[in-house]
């Protein structure tokens, strides 16, 4: 990854010195190794806390909202993943296309941190992709673990490595596609009786602190203002003396993004109490695919979603609840 | 502060006689925000309404809940009712206390406290209530009637005669419709052609009326008072301005094996013709499928001798786009296609005709010069069997479940004029029933029966067989429970009607509503009958279900008096209750758009204000309240609730949902 | 002494959207025809069965409802056009959901009931207030994220 980094960081810096663009956003370092921050680099000296590594596991996509508004243009490092986060921000007008320089770049999978402690590494300094092992060197000792048991979750499914849009290319090595498939989980679930499922979702909303984590990074959750900060809507927990917004956020906060969610799968990641809201996406999803077709958002930059769209034959939600449409 | 006015109306003992009236109005008395509370016999009631408008005006009431019969009975009534004393009439909600609860319950406790629990819904609804006022739009003064035939005819003369300007869109060269194509009608006998063209030619020499014929529907946009519409002029390769409609064309055209569907392709035609002497515009058309010079580029016999220049084998579809206020649909009818009937063997033996093509063979000016012969050797058929409801009343699934309505009369019709014209010709009738309900219909029934022997036999017939060129029918006699086979020189099939299936097009379109079986469906069915339930768009003719001509011509009138009612205003209300976005709210993301059936949302580029100075030009969603016909699919869609429907806001629902829940 | 606190039987509490012009004209039928169904069925007024946000089905729910059944025009006969094709696909959608999440999948229902179909309408309450009588008390919709113990 080091030589991406390199040539990510040099084509930076010609962008910027050039003033072909007048921001670049990609990942600058945090306090440790393993925590790189989403940033905007605006001058060539700032391109020295510039990285990109296993670690950088954020989709970059949503914060074009903001910048893309700026003056001059913007270049922004995507991932393929991120690429469909990208396009169905376009597809809501949520950015400006034309202010914004894409660069796609290689991807790999992204760690996660967690486990790699779990294998004994703490204080992690250096990370380096060697096919599927990863060369580890920590303060503890240097060593190596297998890339499958260390990959973030969301990248344990990966959607594959395609990128949808771009404007210029960093690709040094070829990519490996996931391998998992991203609806087993949901299958285990849907296996289970009434009474198991509603006792594994009450044992993990519980968890749930209603930070907004979720919500903050969740490309889709692309609202100038909430409908949980709307009073308007009869939802939001200000506007009420209940606990309604408290209870049942995370089923609005799904059926919100259902037919626009890409599957980036932010929302686990970033989830401190590490409920594994993907799930609750992926149902959708699924349903969606065996219903209506395949459908995976982003992959266009235009057209309605399942939900703004029908055909005269749809199945009936009866029907559907009933398992006689799958 | 609130003051809310209840008023629970007994309905006589309608309501009365299972919710106690007297305790409901007691008990919500104490409601928050409740000022006035009374029950009374009847609130519709003149003195009803004066109870309410006296308590609006003594209380100072800012909102009032009626508890009574369905909103959809009485609501109008009592918004009328408040506006008068100066409460807005959005300020009024209705508690359906009878339908949905005294008539179905029979225990009292239970519907007085379930008619608690309703009102109390209402008021909790009613407090979120804000004033409304309906828009206005504009009437565009001219009217769009689309076919031809008789009932787009008689709809476009009368909206003509008060004075509006009316176009009408027809598909064929020619308006007349089928009417054109029969020889007399029932029960008068009188010749159509003697009825129907000058009525074409009025139409033609009328100075409000503009044929658009050889022309479709292309597009519809826009609403009630204010459509507009794109229409597709067909090429017809004759210039409509110049033609003369000498006829020297089809004279001298050498492609003459055209099958003339005007005759029901019983004959042929040139590929340069007029449909039939009478058409109206009076001008050639050029069939591009038959035409050599079209086909080949070789000919271009008849530019030749056109005397006047107007033929034009360069001439495109072109397209017009058009403002109306109203639209007429008069799409009509044709016989259903007998390929799914092989019993009858229409399509093997030539002599087993349908009775529109019969139509043809006694016309005078139809492919026989109205002499009646058989299609097969030229010959005078001697006996003649009918056979009734072919494909009507069908629920097999191969023809209609419906009753055609017009066979009876003219298979009657038919019968009798045959054994008039020749009496030496035996005519036999299979029927299921003979229903002649109209003016004079059974007495004309009666007549070919009494006075001119044609022989009716109760029962379906099972085969139509040929056997050395005598077609054999074979079926029942019901009366006299025995099989009949009726040897026949002649067999003529009283094929089901359908709608025109161009109507299929048009009602999408129109977005208005069109039944399993293709009819276009009226508002409802007794009260709203020429109306679609599409504002502005109204029914004439077979296109909303079976008629005869004098039922159509009535229903054209009728739909040219609605149009005449709306033409003559000059600004329409609009419905209030429209979708509104909160542009503080609204993410310009297009998904409400994606599920508007009207396009009435748009988008715009707007600057706001961010403080300091600062401003951001934001791409925001703007409803056009005249288009929006308030559905609120739009609310659901959108992510941030920014979209909400005024009237039935999303907090005033879920305060419906609370006040239902809480007990 | 007696026992006072016996055991009332049981009755839910249903909220019923209908769109107003096919199935709140239904339900006026079921009630010009004097055809019953249980009290304990309350109707809500929306134009149109598209209007329905899934948040108010789950705010009746928090609410304590415990049944909500969704009416509409027949697919292919809605006033508004298209409105309960998109209602189809959003509540389809959202029972399979809830039932994912564990939610009793009889709770919530769609019924498509003509403005014709008073005797369907009635047809349809009382049986789904048997059905929702027979399932009992709505509890895990009140609060998926009850923290004390059952």
């Amino acid at each position: 990854m080091r030589d991406v980094e390199l040539k990510m960081k040099e084509r930076a810096s010609e962008l910027l010195k050039s003033g072909e663009v007048a921001r670049v956003i990609g990942w600058k370092k945090g306090e440790f190794y393993h925590d790189p921050q989403p940033a905007s680099f605006e001058s060539v000296e700032e391109l020295n806390a510039f990285v990109y590594n296993g670690f950088c596991g954020a989709n970059l996509s949503k914060y074009l909202i903001q910048m893309s508004k700026k003056e001059g243009k913007t270049a922004i490092f995507l991932k393929p993943c991120d690429s469909y986060s990208f396009n169905q921000l376009v597809k809501e007008h949520r950015i400006v296309r034309e202010n914004i320089h894409v660069i796609a770049i290689e991807c790999q999978g992204k760690l996660d941190i967690e486990k790699i402690k779990a294998k004994g590494f703490d204080f992690v300094t250096e990370v380096e992709e060697n096919g599927d092992e990863i060369a580890v060197a920590s303060l503890y000792g240097n060593g190596a673990v297998q890339k499958d048991e260390v990959l973030l979750g969301k990248c344990e499914t990966c959607k594959g490595k395609v990128h949808q849009v771009k404007d210029e290319e960093i690709i040094l090595h070829e990519m490996q596609a996931g391998k998992k498939n991203r609806f087993e989980e949901v299958e285990k679930l849907e296996a289970m009786t009434e009474d198991e499922r509603f006792a594994f979702w009450r044992e993990q909303l519980q968890k749930c602190i209603r930070c907004n984590a979720c919500r903050n990074v969740c490309p889709a959750c692309s609202c100038l203002k909430c409908v949980f900060d709307n009073p308007a809507s009869g939802i939001a927990a200000k506007a009420n003396d209940d606990k309604f917004e408290e209870q049942l956020f995370h089923i609005i906060r799904a059926f919100h993004v259902s037919g626009r969610c890409t599957d980036c799968g932010e929302c686990s990641r970033v989830c401190p109490q590490n409920i594994p809201l993907h799930l609750l996406n992926r149902k959708f999803i699924k349903d969606i695919d065996g219903l209506y077709g395949e459908y995976q958002a982003g992959e266009t930059a235009e057209g309605k979603t399942p939900l703004t769209s029908y055909t005269e034959g749809d199945a009936e939600p009866n029907d559907v609840v009933n398992g006689e449409v799958r | 502060m609130q003051r809310i006015g209840v008023f629970i109306c007994w309905c006589g003992s309608n309501i009365a006689a299972t919710v106690d009236v007297e305790k409901v109005a007691e008990v919500i008395k104490s409601e928050p925000g409740v000022v006035y509370s009374v029950n009374y016999q009847y609130m519709c009631s003149e003195n009803g309404q004066q109870l309410i408008k006296n308590a609006i005006k003594e209380h100072n009431l800012t909102g009032i809940v009626v508890g009574a019969c369905s909103p959809r009975m009485h609501e109008a009534t009592f918004r009328k009712a408040a506006e008068s004393v100066g409460l807005n009439p959005y300020m009024v909600e209705i508690a359906n206390i009878r339908e949905h609860c005294s008539w179905i319950h029979k225990d009292m406790a239970e519907a007085t406290e379930k008619a608690i629990i309703l009102v109390r819904t209402a008021i909790a609804k009613v407090k979120l209530n804000a004033p409304l006022t309906a828009g206005e739009s504009p009437v565009v003064k001219r009217a769009l009637v689309i076919g031809g035939g008789i009932a787009g005819i008689q709809a476009a003369l009368d909206i003509a005669d008060a004075g509006f300007e009316v176009d009408i869109v027809e598909k064929n060269a020619t308006i007349g419709g089928r009417m054109a194509q029969l020889d007399k009608t029932f029960p008068t006998l009188d010749c159509s052609a003697c009825i129907l063209t000058p009525k074409m030619v009025d139409c033609a020499q009328h100075e409000k009326i503009d044929i658009l014929s050889y022309s479709e529907i292309e597009d519809v946009k826009g609403f009630v008072g204010n459509f507009s519409v794109k229409i597709r002029r067909k090429a017809r390769y004759v210039d409509e301005t110049k033609c003369t409609g000498c006829k020297i064309c089809m004279e001298k055209c050498p492609s003459k094996k055209g099958l003339n569907d005007f005759n029901m392709n019983l004959n042929t035609r040139p590929a340069i013709h007029i449909p039939f002497a009478q058409a109206i515009p009076n001008v050639a058309v050029i069939d591009p499928a038959q035409c050599i010079k079209l086909k080949t580029g070789k000919c271009g016999i008849c530019q030749k001798f056109c005397g006047v220049g107007a033929i034009d084998y360069e001439q495109k579809d072109t397209f017009i786009e058009r403002q109306y206020g109203a639209i007429v649909v008069a799409t009509g009818f044709k016989p259903i296609s007998l390929d799914a009937f092989n019993e009858y063997g229409y399509t093997e033996n030539k002599d087993v005709i349908t009775s529109l093509e019969l139509e043809r063979l006694m016309n005078a000016a139809g492919p026989s010069n109205g002499v009646l012969v058989r299609p097969s050797d030229g010959q005078h058929p001697k006996v003649i069997t009918f056979i009734q409801c072919v494909g009507s009343r069908d629920t097999s699934g191969c023809g209609k479940p419906y009753c055609s309505k017009i066979c009876c009369m003219y298979t009657a019709k038919h019968a009798m004029l045959i054994r008039e014209k020749y009496p030496d010709t035996e005519v036999h009738v299979f029927y299921i029933d003979v229903r002649t309900p109209g003016k004079n219909y059974d007495e004309f029934f009666r007549r070919a029966v009494e006075q001119y022997g044609v022989d009716y036999i109760k029962g379906m017939v099972g085969k139509v067989y040929n056997e050395n060129g005598k077609l054999m029918v074979q079926g029942s006699n019901l009366i006299d429970n025995e099989q009949v086979t009726i040897e026949s020189d002649l067999v003529v099939l009283a094929a089901a009607i359908e709608p025109e299936p161009s109507v299929r097009k048009v009602a999408t379109l129109l977005t208005a509503s069109i039944d399993t079986n293709n009819f276009l469906t009226e508002s409802h069915a007794k009260l709203r009958p020429v109306e679609s339930p599409t504002a502005g768009v109204y029914l004439a003719g077979v296109c909303q279900g079976p008629k005869d001509i004098p039922e159509t011509v009535s229903q054209a009138s009728a739909c040219a008096a609605k149009v005449i009612g709306l033409l003559v205003k000059d600004k329409l209300k609009t419905n209030p209750c429209v979708a509104t976005p909160d542009e503080m709210m609204c993410n310009g993301c297009s998904q409400c758009a994606n599920v508007c059936a009207y396009g009435a949302i748009t988008y715009v580029d707007k600057e706001f204000r961010l403080g300091g100075g600062k401003t951001e030009v934001r791409r925001v969603a703007s409803v056009n309240p005249a288009v929006c016909q308030g559905c609120g699919a739009c609310t659901v869609t959108c992510p941030s609730g920014a979209m909400d429907l005024k009237g039935f806001s999303s907090k005033q629902i879920m305060s419906e949902v609370e006040a239902i829940c809480k007990m | 002494m007696q026992n006072v606190t016996e055991k009332k039987e049981f009755t839910p509490n249903i909220v019923a959207f209908c769109c107003n012009w096919c199935s709140y004209a239904g339900a006026d039928l079921a009630g010009s025809s004097r055809l019953s169904y249980p009290a304990n069925v309350k109707i809500i007024r929306v134009p149109c069965s598209c209007r329905v946000n899934p948040s108010f089905i789950l705010k009746a729910y928090q609410q304590g409802a415990d049944g909500v059944i969704l009416c509409g025009c027949h697919p292919g006969d809605c006033h508004y056009v298209t409105g309960n094709y998109y209602t189809r696909r959003r509540m389809s959608l959202l029972f399979s959901f809830l039932n994912y999440m564990g939610i009793e999948k009889e709770r919530t229902r769609v019924e498509w009931v003509s403005a014709a179909e008073g005797a369907r309408f009635s047809a349809v309450m009382n049986d789904f207030v048997q059905k929702i009588t027979e399932l009992g008390e709505n509890k895990r919709l009140t609060d998926l994220r009850v923290k004390e113990g059952e």
